[in-house]
């Protein structure tokens, strides 16, 4: 039954070995999709190329598939999968910030890991301002987890909020994947269409 | 979009590895391999992927070279702390996992590259600045929302995490939003 982790208890050299071979196909995962160049991620932002956005989504879809079709088949126990706690306020404001440093970073922490590896000089310097930002929250803002924990709704799902079960979201989202990759091949072909807004004057 | 399947480091000095880069993979298939990623680890350890932790981790142990006080002075630190070990933080062995694969991938695609890559109207020198100043602002905001695009915005949302799915909105109002701003840097 998995989650392995629910029946094993791994040791820790174990864990830290399962993480370094995890890593290695996340690692090639992101460079295959091409996302150790900033230019490349970024360029969602100018409706240039969408890869970002069908990377993320169809990535997204195939886990949810995944999940739901082996708890269904009764190999997995959702029940045991970790799911971080919902604070409205803190995933939204921090995902605002969050997509600002991307933008002006041209980098996430992940992808940030990829291009440093491809060479990038930037990506070194985006890793360096994500220590120090890590830093600065750990020195100058540690009440934040107090107040995070205080106003948390908890564990908050889709179906749990709703009452609509995994099944018909993961259709949804299936749908969803390919009404929004026709939409983005539409963009492209109007930015292709149009090399002179890519000038951007 | 066909011109990105091209070597890509187009300005900006070139260094090492100017020979033709192999076109990168179908996104979809390439979000596919992502995807079976990520349910491998659900599968195997019971939580999905992140990255944020291991920098705070790489945080928290150059605090402590520098100055232990002040990592027993921060909540966030002690949770890092790991009682004097750091580094034996599985995000941090999950992202140098993905530093081996990104490089070995990048380096049979031929897409190893020395460069900085930027828009071409603007310095490398404002470049440098402005990356180092977006991952300082992502960071915070990783902080903040408890994930970034992995913890949150893909392993929270495959799971239909209510607050993974609007930080993962948020991040993209806060990117279109704020696109035409830093148009010079990219585009």
């Amino acid at each position: 039954m998995w989650p392995l982790s629910s029946t094993i208890e791994f040791s820790l050299a174990t864990e830290l070995a399962i993480a370094l071979v995890l890593g290695i196909g996340f690692g090639v995962a992101l460079e295959r999709a091409g996302f150790g160049s900033a230019r490349r991620l970024t360029a969602v932002f100018y409706l240039h190329d969408m890869a970002v956005t069908k990377v993320m989504f169809t990535a997204v879809v195939t886990t949810m598939v995944g999940l739901f079709a082996l708890s269904t088949l009764g190999l997995l126990d959702l029940g045991e999968l970790y799911v971080e706690s919902t604070n409205l306020l803190a995933q939204g404001i921090g995902g605002l910030l969050f997509g600002a440093g991307f933008l002006i970073g041209g980098y996430c922490p992940g992808t940030s890991v990829a291009a440093i590896a491809s060479g990038r000089k930037d990506a070194v310097l985006f890793a360096l301002g994500m220590l120090a930002g890590v830093y600065a929250y750990a020195a100058f803002t540690p009440q934040l987890d107090d107040w995070y924990k205080a106003t948390s709704l908890g564990e908050l799902t889709l179906p749990a909020l709703t009452g609509v079960g995994m099944g018909w979201w993961t259709l949804a989202f299936i749908v969803a994947l390919l009404v929004a990759a026709w939409g983005m091949s539409r963009i492209e072909g109007r930015a292709r269409r149009e090399p002179g807004r890519r000038a951007g004057a | 979009m066909n011109t990105f399947t091209q070597p890509r480091p187009a300005t900006g000095e070139h260094g090492l590895g100017t020979a033709i880069a192999r076109p990168v993979m179908n996104p979809y298939l390439a979000g596919i391999l992502l995807g079976l990623v990520l349910l491998a680890t659900y599968l195997v350890t019971g939580r999905g992927l992140g990255a944020t932790a291991g920098f705070a981790a790489l945080a928290t142990w150059l605090t402590g070279l520098v100055s232990p006080e002040s990592v027993q002075s921060s909540l966030v630190h002690r949770k890092y702390w790991n009682e004097g070990a750091p580094l034996l933080n599985w995000t941090l062995f999950l992202l140098c996992g993905a530093f081996i694969g990104a490089a070995v991938s990048a380096w049979q695609a031929r897409r190893f590259a020395i460069v900085t890559e930027r828009g071409p109207r603007i310095s490398d020198g404002q470049r440098l600045a402005l990356a180092f100043a977006g991952g300082f602002i992502a960071a915070c905001g990783a902080k903040l929302a408890k994930g970034c695009t992995s913890g949150q915005a893909l392993t929270g949302s495959s799971i239909l995490n209510a607050g993974s799915l609007l930080f993962l909105l948020a991040v993209f109002v806060a990117g279109f939003g704020l696109a035409h701003l830093v148009r010079k840097e990219w585009v």
